[in-house]
């Protein structure tokens, strides 16, 4: 291994990066927009679910239950309907996606009875939003339906019961305000790097490949190893710039509390990083085509992380088979660990076997790709 | 002094699949000699040299350059070889310093050494104020200088150039020529591959590929005089045609053929060009004069050639 042919691919890789617009768009403008995009754009939280309500009593008892609804800020009232057919009409246009309706005798049957009931429709098309807004319809009826349970046990000298009755004090640890932007954003960061890093490097070789500069480059002395290491050592730098950049996006512009180790942070960081450039690398190498070999680095890594890495969808929630995959896609480990430093603060202890199975791959991705470039036309 | 070939292969063999693109090539080449590869396209010329520079394997057979077998030692060949490849292969993206630049410090040309190296491989493809050009904007003469220039960087004891005149215009053909003579001057043994024939002219020695066999080899002068194996002659005629075909049914007649306005034939040794005129005259045949010729390279070539052909595969 020569360090002057090392750093001759190096330096000319710089250059052939900083003069290919393609290339210099994926280094600096991907990692921005896709911050932007993915960290504006999903959210699993769910605040204002547009309601219409059809109030048929239209008493004070049934305007303070409304009222409630309204003041919990997560829904807001789309419109005011006064027929079934109505209310049919808006979830059709999709002006609402839920309805309360009061029935005409809800206050009398309250005050008689102490027990009356309300109707709330939904649109389940979109099961996900539907389930989170009947859960927040349940909470809020709940609230108002002890506060007139208190009224009604005052009004009939009934003292509440003092026995029997368990009370939930919850906590939430990690994420305290419950917020999915803070559970998100670190795992964009890890789509972002693959995202770059595999695709500036499957470009690499398939480049010389494609433009006959090949064949010149196999009939020098340098060897499959300096070519790796020539060749990687400019995007990994890349790589890393953009990653600190999301990071620091991600604690700073997000507020994404981070509370483990900055050390660890770069360690995990770029291994996760060797391994999507690895594979890029491993691709443009044996794809003698930037098109193609592009492509396919899109396929490896974008398609698997975003499903199988557990950055959007839990991995606990999917089935045994679905999720022993997973095991094999590199990147849960790094979404893992982002989430451990940001959210947990583990320690090294903790996170030891995310960062050996992260380490295992880089290791593996090297020594095939060290081993992948022939230099021979064949 | 080492006085070992530069270049030696024994019985040399690539097979594409069931396509043999190189045959059984046996070849030797002296240091400092300027050897020339001539072929139609698709003889075996590339692929003999990228056989060589260690760029593919061969499927039998074996060949050393510069001493050092291309099979075992691939990459001790490849320090002591230049190579510059048949399409353009330097970085367009790059400027010219930058390129040269770059081969400097892949071949490791010792630091010290490197200015001075570049200034002359700039000076000699004439592009002195242009060495911050992107290399893309260059015409084709400057290109191919400028490659010869990348592949000489680290002073290579064997020099593999593979057509690199195809596409530039003749006067820059020229100045090529007469750098590759200046490096064999120095002591490079220069192997060049070549479809022009007027090119061959300027070799050492030459070896006429066709169909990936080894036809002929030899200097341009023993291959025009010896070859044949006869004289060649140039005889002016009326009627080309019915002449051709009499001409053929002379004695001695090896071979004879139209060259533009006239008939190109090659009598066996002993025939005089006299006897077949009066033999014409007595068919009532307007012919002559006859005169002896010195064949061209390509008479050779083409010659050789369609006697292959004759004989079969």
């Amino acid at each position: 291994m020569n360090p002057r042919r090392i750093l001759a691919i190096a330096y000319k890789e710089t250059l052939q990066v900083w003069r290919d617009p393609r290339s210099l768009a994926i280094a600096l403008l991907m990692p921005l927009m896709q911050m932007v995009l993915l960290g504006y754009g999903i959210s699993l939280d769910i605040k204002h679910v547009p309601l219409c309500l059809y109030d048929q009593e239209n008493s004070q008892t049934s305007r303070e239950m409304l009222r409630d609804f309204t003041a919990s800020g997560w829904f807001k009232t789309a419109a005011i309907l006064d027929s079934n057919r109505a209310v049919r009409a808006a979830m059709d246009n999709a002006t609402c996606i839920g309805a309360l309706v009061i029935p005409v005798n809800f206050s009398r049957v309250l005050a008689q009875t102490g027990q009356a009931q309300v109707q709330a429709v939904f649109d389940g098309t979109d099961a996900n939003t539907t389930n989170i807004a009947t859960g927040y319809a349940q909470g809020v009826i709940a609230q108002t339906a002890a506060t007139f349970a208190r009224r009604w046990d005052a009004q009939h000298g009934l003292r509440p019961p003092t026995a029997g009755s368990i009370n939930l004090q919850s906590r939430v640890w990690y994420n305290e305000t419950l917020d999915s932007r803070n559970f998100i954003i670190p795992g964009v960061v890890a789509i972002i790097l693959a995202l770059v890093g595999a695709q500036l490097t499957s470009l690499t070789v398939a480049r010389e490949w494609e433009r006959g500069t090949m064949e010149q480059l196999i009939s020098t002395p340098v060897t499959s190893t300096e070519l790796l290491i020539g060749k990687l050592s400019p995007y990994f730098l890349i790589g890393l710039l953009d990653a600190a950049f999301c990071l620091l996006t991600a604690a700073f512009w997000f507020h994404v509390p981070f509370r483990g180790s900055v050390l660890t942070l770069i360690f995990t960081t770029a291994l996760f990083g060797i391994v999507v450039m690895g594979i890029g690398y491993l691709l443009s190498v044996r794809i003698h085509n930037q098109l193609g070999a592009s492509q396919i680095a899109l396929m490896l890594t974008m398609l698997p992380i975003a499903m199988l890495s557990g950055y959007t969808f839990p991995l606990d929630q999917m089935p045994a088979a679905i999720r022993a995959i997973s095991f094999l896609v590199y990147a849960r480990y790094y979404v893992t660990l982002l989430r451990d430093e940001f959210l947990k603060g583990s320690s090294l202890t903790e996170m030891a076997s995310s960062i050996a199975a992260l380490l295992a791959y880089a290791v593996a991705v090297l020594w095939l790709a060290a081993r992948a470039f022939r230099k021979r036309l064949e | 002094m080492n006085i070992a070939p530069a270049v030696i292969a024994k019985g040399l063999t690539k097979k594409f699949g069931t396509f043999t693109a190189v045959d059984h090539l046996d070849l030797e080449i002296a240091k400092g000699e300027v050897a020339g590869f001539i072929g139609p396209n698709g003889a075996g010329k590339s692929t003999t040299i990228r056989l060589l520079c260690g760029l593919l394997r061969p499927t039998s057979g074996s060949a050393s350059v510069a001493g050092y077998d291309i099979v075992r030692q691939p990459d001790i060949v490849r320090l002591h070889i230049g190579y510059m490849s048949q399409k353009f292969s330097l970085y367009g993206d790059l400027t010219v310093h930058e390129n040269l630049r770059f081969f400097a410090g892949i071949y490791q040309v010792p630091r010290q050494q490197i200015p001075e190296r570049i200034a002359f491989a700039v000076s000699m493809a004439g592009l002195e104020g242009r060495e911050g050009a992107l290399v893309r904007t260059l015409a084709g003469g400057w290109k191919q200088r400028l490659a010869l220039g990348c592949a000489i960087l680290h002073r290579p004891p064997v020099l593999f150039l593979d057509e690199p005149t195809s596409g530039v215009e003749p006067e820059a053909r020229r100045r090529f020529w007469d750098l590759i003579h200046t490096l064999a001057a120095d002591g490079v043994t220069i192997l060049v591959s070549t479809h022009y024939m007027d090119e061959a002219e300027y070799c050492n020695r030459i070896a006429l590929i066709d169909a990936g066999k080894l036809i002929a080899l030899g200097s341009p002068g023993e291959l025009r005089r010896h070859e044949l194996g006869g004289q060649l002659f140039e005889l002016e005629c009326a009627t080309l045609g019915a002449t051709l075909a009499a001409v053929r049914q002379a004695p001695g007649v090896i071979e004879a053929a139209i060259f533009a306005d006239k008939l190109h034939v090659l009598l066996r040794a002993g025939t005089s060009g006299a006897a077949l005129l009066a033999r014409l005259a007595a068919q009532g045949m307007e012919a002559g004069p006859i005169r002896a010729i010195l064949p061209s390279l390509e008479d050779v070539f083409v010659q050789l050639v369609s006697r292959r052909q004759e004989a079969g595969p």
